[in-house]
């Protein structure tokens, strides 16, 4: 099958249609879904029924509407994380690879070093001491990611600036951005899409992870994986609502792969002009 | 005929389409037949076909290809229809095969003896004991240095001609029947050339062996060949004794492909050469990152107008010496003016103005374009940078351009993806037209080009220096190029110029020693030029000997 010109795989459309739903949910929250994420509409842990079609929480909340409430925070501020610490890896990994010497060398240690220690850890530790809100949430996993998009733009950026244009540029006389910008950036974009999906998914499981140990985002607001812990206990009396949003997550992350994959696909193909 | 040992019929090779559909036909029609002992050249440039039909003679084609028609004879054997297994027991130990470059075929982690000893061992035709002793025999006969002890070295540990000479020696092992040599010399240095050359054609003489000679060079292919094939785009143009294809070439494009070393570009008149220099290095010295010295005490000069050629095999440190002038290498030593003024060692330093005016042309256009970037944008960016120009005007501007460089309009709104070799390098001559430099820096720009089209390139070239006035450097090792082009010369060796005058006076009598080494390795186009040289050669080793 193809779309404008591109081979679309009964995969990549799955893919599309699950990020498409999760998208559309988000924006939509509000409308769509029958009761406010705080309210209390019921006995707790009640089971489906016409009213509440995936039953009510640990607190007697209607699941279907946190769920619709959870994808709008949990999707904005991964994909938020997504793109500062894309920001600061393309520009420091890039920077790294045009200028290097002294200043590749700094960088890439600093990096080693915020890298040797273990995220998880090292975002409780931020967390705890700065408390959480959203933005310290935001700029701790940002940063702490960033450390691998300035891997990856390193690596790429190195390739690509041995490469005779990029001589040509710097003999013009180029400044650095300009050569960061316009001669490396569009060729290392593929890689780097790629790796956009991927980041996204790791921040969205980083965020549940978080919420689940009561460090991510806070109450009353809605996030899947705050709601996996709020309902954990569920799973005790045979209660099916922790899984639930495990669910969305998984549904999510696999759906982003897909996509992922598909553009993977594409770019592994012909070097020639689409690549 | 009783001794014919490799036939082909209507050959027929398909390159399969991305998304099916028909496939692309790379080789068609091709008929071809070998004799025992019998050595046939296929030349022709890049896309001709001739490593698909050399690799078709072990019956293999590259993935992606297939032999779509006619049959691969192989003592009378189809080798289209034979099993896998069959075809595996031919391979290496009937049909052998020597590939362009010797360091990407062997395996670093292993000694030359355990490469070349287990063709034969594996086939079963050898034990190890034996392979070992035949494998000294073939380096003997390879002119291999200390031949006893030389196959317990890694690849690294020996030079690039004699890991060519080695995979001859591995080729070889099995004693096979056929040899498919796939540009065997291409990527070696002329001076090394010669040896693998003299080599190679002593072996497959002595042994009887068959072979089929694939190069782009047919200089080089007449000094081995018995007939010679020429093919263009996957066709057959014509074939031939090697004599007869060099004297009486039947087909326009052969003779174009024999002419092609003997015309001189059109230079404009040397009138200007009493003018002040241009560019002038007085002892520059570089290195990097505190090795020896890449290039040491330099003195050149370049006037307005002028070509000057600097010639040199690789590691010789003429690309070092375009680096140290462009600002790249910041020298260490030494003096370079330019227009009478001292040139800033470092890039970074150097006024927008100054680096307007001293441009370089590299050797592969592939890297030199960005892939991301269409024409216009490639050779508009010097107008803006430079000059500031606005869009429409840059649009013209390119235009004019393009047809400087004999490329339509159109061309404007590709990438360099969709264009061919030699539009891409002239596209990268446009770019450096477009900063309207003084001065040209010319990296081996017709090395990584078929002859034909580097002939394009070079008139090109000349063309604009007779209506521009630009004064060139032009870096390469090819001396037909730098006969045909350059006003003076300077020969590189280790990193200093050994001899430099007009071009007249380095190319005559008396010569540098390492001069007339270079000159007399390029290949001529006459079957006896290598024999010629050999025994020259020879007389000069007896000489120095007595």
């Amino acid at each position: 099958m193809r779309i404008a010109g591109y081979r679309v795989s009964v995969g990549a459309l799955a893919g599309f249609a699950i990020v498409f739903a999760n998208l559309f949910a988000a924006v939509f929250a509000p409308v769509i879904a029958p009761y406010g994420q705080a309210d209390l509409v019921g006995d707790v842990w009640a089971a489906p029924s016409a009213q509440h079609w995936l039953g009510l929480d640990s607190l007697g909340r209607d699941m279907l509407s946190r769920l619709l409430f959870g994808a709008r925070t949990t999707i904005s501020i991964a994909l938020l994380i997504t793109i500062c610490s894309f920001a600061i890896g393309i520009v420091t990994g890039f920077t790294a690879a045009v200028a290097g010497g002294w200043i590749d060398m700094g960088l890439s240690r600093l990096v080693d070093a915020v890298m040797a220690i273990p995220t998880l850890i090292f975002a409780l530790i931020i967390l705890s001491v700065l408390g959480t809100s959203v933005p310290v949430l935001v700029g701790t996993i940002a940063a702490l990611d960033s450390t691998r998009v300035f891997r990856l733009c390193r690596a790429v950026g190195v390739d690509i600036t041995v490469m005779d244009y990029v001589e040509v540029a710097r003999l013009r006389g180029e400044k650095l951005w300009w050569v960061m910008l316009r001669e490396v950036l569009p060729n290392a974009l593929p890689p780097l899409i790629t790796e956009f999906g991927l980041r996204f998914c790791f921040a969205f499981l980083f965020i549940a992870s978080l919420s689940f140990l009561g460090l991510g985002i806070q109450p009353p607001l809605a996030d899947w994986g705050g709601m996996v812990r709020d309902n954990a206990q569920a799973i005790n009396f045979g209660g099916m609502a922790p899984l639930i949003p495990a669910a969305a997550i998984a549904q999510l992350t696999i759906g982003v792969n897909l996509v992922v994959d598909w553009f993977l696909s594409l770019h592994s193909r012909a070097h020639g002009e689409g690549a | 005929m009783s001794d014919e040992i490799l036939r082909m019929e209507s050959l027929q090779i398909t390159a399969q389409a991305e998304h099916g559909g028909p496939g692309k036909k790379i080789v068609e029609d091709v008929d071809l037949i070998l004799h025992r002992g019998e050595v046939l050249g296929l030349i022709g440039e890049s896309g001709a076909g001739k490593s698909t039909i050399g690799l078709a003679a072990l019956g293999y084609t590259r993935p992606g290809c297939r032999i779509t028609g006619g049959r691969v004879l192989f003592e009378g054997m189809n080798l289209r229809d034979a099993s896998p297994e069959s075809r595996r027991r031919l391979r290496g130990r009937r049909i052998a095969y020597i590939a362009q470059s010797a360091a990407a075929a062997f395996n670093p982690a292993k000694t030359l003896y355990a490469q070349i000893c287990e063709g034969p061992i594996r086939h079963g035709v050898m034990s190890l004991e034996q392979a070992r002793i035949e494998a000294v025999q073939l380096f003997r006969e390879l002119d291999l240095p200390s031949p006893e002890n030389f196959g317990e070295r890694y690849p690294h540990q020996v030079s690039g001609g004699q890991l060519q000479r080695a995979m001859a020696a591995m080729a070889m092992s099995c004693r096979p029947d056929i040899l498919v040599l796939d540009e065997p010399t291409t990527a070696l240095d002329v001076t090394t050339q010669i040896e693998v050359l003299a080599a190679i054609r002593k072996l497959i003489r002595e042994h009887r062996t068959a072979g089929l000679y694939i190069s782009h060079d047919l200089a080089v292919v007449a000094q081995v060949a018995n007939r010679i094939m020429v093919l263009r785009q996957g066709r057959k143009v014509e074939e031939g004794r090697a004599d007869q294809i060099l004297l009486q070439p039947r087909q326009e494009y052969t003779r174009a492909l024999v002419a092609i070393r003997e015309a001189k570009v059109a230079r404009p008149a040397a009138s200007t050469t009493d003018s002040k220099p241009l560019l002038e290095l007085t002892g520059v010295t570089a290195s990097y990152a505190k090795l020896a010295h890449v290039v040491e005490g330099i003195d050149l000069s370049v006037r307005k107008g002028e070509t000057v050629a600097v010639v040199g095999e690789s590691g010789s440190g003429k690309s070092t010496l375009a680096r140290v002038i462009t600002g790249l290498l910041p020298r260490e030593a030494g003096e370079i003016l330019f227009r009478g003024r001292s040139l800033e060692p470092a890039l970074a330093s150097r006024s927008r103005d100054l680096l307007r005016r001293i441009q370089m042309i590299y050797q592969m256009p592939d890297v030199a374009l960005n892939p991301r970037q269409r024409v216009q944008e490639i050779i508009g960016r010097p107008l803006a940078f430079y000059q500031g120009m606005e869009s429409a005007k840059r649009k013209e501007r390119v235009r004019e351009l393009l047809q400087a460089i004999d490329l339509a309009p159109e061309f404007a709104h590709r990438f360099p993806g969709e264009l061919s070799g030699g539009q891409k390098q002239r596209v990268c001559i446009a770019r450096a037209l477009a900063a309207e430099p003084d001065l040209l820096i010319c990296d081996e720009v017709t090395s990584a080009l078929d002859p034909l089209v580097a002939e394009g390139i070079l008139e090109l070239l000349g063309r604009l220096q007779r209506d521009l006035g630009y004064a060139y450097i032009f870096i390469t090792h090819d001396i037909g190029t730098v006969r045909r082009i350059a006003d003076r010369v300077a020969v590189m060796l280790k990193g200093q110029i050994v001899a430099e005058g007009p071009l007249a006076k380095v190319f005559a009598p008396p010569y540098h020693p390492y001069t007339q080494a270079l000159l007399s390795s390029v290949p001529e186009m006459r079957t006896d030029w290598l024999d010629g040289v050999l025994a020259e050669r020879g007389q000069l080793g007896e000489a120095a000997a007595m």
